[in-house]
């Protein structure tokens, strides 16, 4: 079956590709990305700002039993409904330069759509950096549930 | 292309990224392993071999112990793939596609 999102990192580039297509008529793909509600759904996020215009700015922020753990923010340069939005996307209290961010929308037919994002990083190293963050947090995740068992064992005795 | 697959389906178990864990410190025995763990002994060693065989783990002959070591070489390769990441965003976007239809039908 074909991976209905694909990621293209060429060797040496400091830049991502990201395209999916979606189930969705466009309107309602770029209605996900416009209503701050709806944009906390989906990403499982508090929006504290969101300025969908020119040199407009957005941010939010993810909890996690009560306590902020991530917060990111950036400026939006171009929105135009239903077509693209331009932003820089930049993560709080990480020593991680902002990233620009092109998000272009597109009708496939009446009832699908496609969304191609388009990121570009300071450097090739930090691209890199960053699509290993995933990976790293899946062994952080396992370490934890490491230290609950370890501690249960210890109960245990 | 197929042992690429393997790998990840090696690491998106939370039990065997436990073990790949708990060996990056020191090499270990299977028994060592395993006491670590709520997990039936045998369910472990299915674990360990499932890793060893996507070479993530290697096996080394210490007299008569048999003890497991981090392939390096080979977690690196892996924390250098895309798919992780790949998989991060196909999460989000699935989610994305199941508010709208939500939505759509209000």
């Amino acid at each position: 079956m074909e991976q209905k999102t694909k990621v293209n990192a060429e060797e040496g580039k400091q830049e991502i590709i990201i395209t999916r297509e979606f189930d969705l008529p466009l309107e309602l793909l770029f209605k996900a990305y416009e209503e701050p509600e709806l944009f906390e759904q989906w990403m499982g996020t508090k929006v504290l700002k969101m300025e969908n215009k020119k040199h407009g700015s957005y941010s939010f922020e993810t909890s996690h039993d009560g306590k902020v753990v991530f917060r990111a923010n950036g400026t939006i340069h171009e929105f135009v409904p239903n077509q693209k939005i331009t932003r820089t996307f930049e993560m709080e209290n990480m020593p991680f330069p902002v990233q620009l961010e092109y998000l272009e929308f597109e009708k496939l037919t009446d009832e699908t759509s496609k969304l191609t994002m388009h990121i570009l990083f300071k450097s090739v190293a930090f691209r890199n950096q960053l699509m290993q963050m995933p990976f790293a947090q899946g062994i952080h995740m396992a370490h934890n549930r490491l230290q609950e068992i370890v501690s249960k064992k210890n109960n245990e005795i | 292309m197929n042992l690429r697959r393997d790998v990840f389906q090696a690491i998106a178990d939370p039990t065997r990224r436990a073990i790949l864990l708990l060996v990056a410190s020191q090499s270990m025995t299977a028994g060592a392993i395993a006491s670590n763990f709520d997990t039936a002994r045998p369910t472990v060693s299915k674990h360990l071999q499932i890793l060893t065989e996507c070479e993530l783990l290697k096996q080394e002959q210490n007299g008569r112990e048999i003890h497991y070591h981090i392939n390096a070489k080979k977690m690196k390769e892996v924390a250098d793939f895309v798919e992780p990441f790949r998989q991060m965003w196909d999460d989000r976007f699935n989610k994305l596609e199941a508010v709208m239809k939500k939505y759509q039908k209000k």
